[in-house]
């Protein structure tokens, strides 16, 4: 049967409750009468034979491209990168895309005998990945024939060894990314696009960039006109990457770009009853939710952490392109809106969110309050196109525990943001001109960076600077369940129940507001009219 | 109990209880495998064969000859076949199936299949499990001779299964019999199997077709429809025509005709007798006047007198 669409439901009495994550945990809560719920559209059907796809996409390029097996030569230097942890959200059940995708280039590589290959993690300023994330993202095939050798690398923006400066803009950003990438003769660079904004000349230009080149576009400036994100014509962080991106491409660097896009199945088996409507729940699905919410909801936060990151989603593969950069780039954010894109009709006053225990920058590890404010702020809030779901002063209702726990060795320098500078500011701007430079350049963060799993100093300054646009938007931010002090000195206001957030949100958009859900995940992307 | 834990028990709700269905969302059409789809094929397997001749034997047969004694005329028709026929009969009542099957010779009767309208007989799975079982029927569309049924009930003929067909598509609304459909002709045509004309009378008094119902009746709402489905006691006849086979390179369109005659003039034989039937081609025997609905009713011939059983004498006895 074909996967029903996306659709929008206007809650009434028999509706009933709906179902709302709050980080590591979940809940039903009854929305008020005339409420919206946004749904997500259902899965795609999986490509029934994926390597025959990848292989066939190789073969026949997309845009001004010659195919793969005809840029391959003995004697070349061959350099493969690929997106790192954070995508895609939850990690996928085994085979990874990645390690499909990669086998086929590598085999394509292989029989044109290129010996010089190295692959590269493009990580841009996040942590480096463990040995078994690698492994389940390559297969553990790629990895032994790789790792042993030192040519599977991790991206470090911190090595000025391995970087070059290809040169700058006329809008005067640097444009500095990864030696052994900008120098190979050809650079092959595998994709996951999961959501609208992910691909393009982002891959290489974020990727594979240096601090010195992310911080012309990942700034207060440019977040702030990204409207939004997912909508690259109206993202200013994609045109600043896009003027990097053809620089690079200006400057001779040879691209083959491969992206692909997933489908949407979120869940596996027992857990499916996730992305179900509620209304079409079985007993078992009931069964589950009790079962799963009650066990959830008993185990301290660190054993369900383990229990949710333990989940592997069923991803499967639903298109490959590959060539152009802009071409591939093209098609495939049509597939994502295809299979993500759901059509709502006009703002709302007050847009609800529940926030699951997953988002790019903690796969694995602790959604710490920043994070929980770039999930659903700078994520969920510009999960849209045309214009934000809820109006320009309108309320952001959050749900999450919002705890103020961190994981000290992925985000050591989040809890010196959280300490130092939230104490003093929160506006994006201020802490920018502030702050920003001593977390960039701090030599401790920046060895934890280069050697352990941390996320670069100054990462948390991009996760707020993510939440920007919908500040500026907002009225109000209400985390319900929240921590009260946490969630205050994020500037954000606390609620332990979805009516008092409601009380409170009737004193900044008036009394009788209008209320949309987006009843995600699964990924949806609203196209608001 | 106490009333504490009854209001408690009052008051459990989702997700302990099923979800109640958003009034804005249409619900779907439930999707099982039922109507034209139903697969029929479980039914005659040997352990479905054996129930169904089991019950067909001691409660379906029996049960008929109690509730509608039949007086058979022309079963030697039947006892001269050994092949599958198609049996084309027309229908005025449920009884009808019941009371054909009653009326055949034992090598036919366990190894027949009912044509049975698929979005009556099959449109719920218990009611297409049942009438498999019990009827051994096969789902067919009323209306026309659609490939899927055809290729199915073909099928069956090749593998030795008499087909019972009733041309007239459904019941008759009135008793009297109305205009076959192609089904029965173009199956023997594409078969070679050959069709015994029947015409059942009588089975209408037993199980009448459901009235009306009492909103859409002419009368409004306060129509008596009395005679509900209840099932009544009344004697039947069953007039077995001989078996028709098409000729030489005659077609169904041709042959469809030729079947309804047979049966027409079965139905003529049912209201007068076998002589005046064959003499005398009024349509209106059979098909009634063409008149209003009253009229037709009207004009139903009573039903033939059966002749009662007289005990046979002891034999020999001995003063």
């Amino acid at each position: 049967m074909r996967p029903r669409p996306g659709f929008v439901l206007e809650v009434d009495r028999s509706t009933p409750p709906t179902l709302m994550w709050k980080g590591e945990s979940f809940g039903l809560v009854k929305l008020p009468a005339g409420s919206r719920v946004v749904y997500a559209p259902e899965p795609f059907e999986a490509l029934e034979d994926p390597e025959g796809a990848i292989r066939h996409a190789l073969e026949h390029p997309t845009g001004d491209s010659a195919p793969l097996s005809g840029l391959l030569r003995p004697g070349m230097r061959l350099t493969i990168c690929f997106d790192d942890i954070s995508l895609p959200l939850p990690p996928m059940e085994a085979p990874d895309i990645r390690q499909m995708v990669i086998e086929a280039v590598l085999d394509a590589a292989a029989a044109a005998g290129v010996d010089d290959v190295v692959l590269i993690a493009a990580l841009a300023l996040h942590r480096r990945m463990t040995e078994p994330e690698l492994r389940h993202a390559l297969g553990d095939r790629v990895y032994d024939a790789f790792a042993p050798h030192g040519q599977l690398l991790q991206h470090d923006a911190e090595d000025p060894s391995a970087l070059v400066h290809l040169g700058v803009t006329k809008h005067g950003e640097d444009v500095e990314i990864n030696k052994r990438a900008a120098e190979s003769d050809l650079l092959v660079y595998v994709n996951i696009n999961l959501v609208a904004m992910d691909g393009g000349h982002k891959s290489v230009a974020t990727g594979l960039a240096s601090y010195r080149s992310l911080r012309h576009h990942h700034n207060p400036e440019t977040m702030t006109h990204s409207k939004s994100f997912m909508d690259a014509p109206a993202s200013e962080l994609h045109s600043a990457n896009w003027r990097m991106g053809r620089l690079i491409r200006d400057a001779g660097v040879s691209i083959f770009q491969i992206e692909t896009t997933l489908n949407t199945d979120t869940f596996p088996g027992s857990f499916q009853f996730l992305q179900k409507r509620e209304w079409e729940w079985s007993w078992k699905d009931r069964a589950t939710f009790l079962a799963a919410s009650k066990a959830l909801d008993a185990a301290p936060p660190k054993m369900a952490r383990q229990m949710l990151h333990s989940i592997k989603a069923p991803h499967a593969l639903r298109s490959v392109y590959a060539g152009e950069v802009e071409a591939v780039h093209e098609r495939i954010t049509a597939d994502v809106w295809a299979q993500q894109g759901v059509a709502v009709d006009g703002q709302t006053d007050i847009v609800t969110m529940g926030l699951p225990y997953i988002s790019p920058y903690n796969v694995n590890s602790i959604l710490n309050p920043i994070l929980v404010a770039c999930l659903g702020l700078g994520y969920f809030f510009n999960l849209y196109r045309g214009k934000p779901v809820v109006r320009e002063g309108g309320v952001a209702i959050l749900f999450h525990p919002t705890r103020p726990e961190f994981h000290p060795g992925h985000h050591p320098s989040y809890i010196d943001f959280f300490e130092q500078v939230l104490t003093q500011t929160t506006d994006p701007v201020a802490m920018h001109e502030q702050f920003e430079e001593s977390f960039a350049t701090d030599p401790w963060y920046r060895h934890l960076y280069r050697t352990g799993h941390a996320y670069h100093g100054v990462h948390p300054f991009y996760m707020w600077y993510w939440c920007s646009h919908a500040m500026k938007h907002l009225g109000r931010v209400i985390i319900v369940g929240g921590d009260p002090a946490t969630v205050r000195r994020m500037g954000f206001h606390p609620a332990s129940t979805l009516d008092d957030a409601l009380e409170m949100a009737k004193d900044v958009v008036g009394p009788d507001p209008t209320l949309t859900h987006l009843h995600t995940p699964p990924l949806l992307l609203a196209d608001v009219t | 109990m106490s009333s504490k834990a009854l209001r408690r028990l009052g008051s459990v709700r989702f997700p302990l209880t099923r979800p109640t269905w958003p009034a804005t969302v249409p619900r779907p059409p439930k999707r099982r495998k039922v109507g034209l789809d139903y697969d029929t094929a479980w039914s005659r397997r040997y352990p479905a064969r054996l129930a169904r001749a089991i019950l067909t034997d001691n409660v379906t047969v029996p049960l008929t000859r109690l509730v509608a004694p039949a007086v058979i005329e022309g079963a030697a028709a039947l006892s001269r076949v050994d092949g599958p026929v198609i049996i084309a009969a027309n229908h005025s009542s449920h009884a009808d199936t019941g009371v054909l099957i009653a009326a055949l010779p034992l090598h036919l009767r366990h190894k027949v299949v009912v044509a049975a309208a698929s979005d009556y007989f099959f449109d719920t799975p218990l009611k297409a499990t049942m009438a498999a079982l019990v009827l051994g029927a096969i789902p067919i569309e009323r209306t026309k001779v659609s490939r899927r049924s055809a290729a199915s009930a073909l099928e069956l003929l090749a593998d030795g299964w008499s087909v019972i067909i009733y041309p007239e598509g459904g019941r008759t609304p009135d008793g009297w019999m109305h205009d076959f459909k192609g089904g029965a002709a173009f199956l023997s045509v594409r078969s070679g199997a050959p069709v015994i004309p029947v015409y059942l009378e009588g089975t209408a008094r037993v199980l009448p077709k459901r009235p009306v119902e009492r909103g859409d009746a002419p009368g409004g709402s306060g129509s008596e429809s009395a005679s509900s489905g209840r099932i009544r006691r009344a004697p039947v006849s069953v007039l077995i025509g001989r078996a028709l086979t098409p000729a030489e390179g005659e077609d169904a369109r041709s042959f469809g005709p030729r079947i309804e005659a047979a049966v027409a003039e079965l139905g003529r034989e049912a209201a007068t007798d076998f002589w005046t039937a064959r003499r005398d081609p009024d349509a209106a025997l059979t098909y009634g006047p063409d008149a209003a609905a009253w009229r037709r009713a009207w004009a139903r011939p009573a039903p033939r007198a059966v002749a009662e059983r007289q005990p046979l004498p002891d034999w020999p006895t001995q003063g």
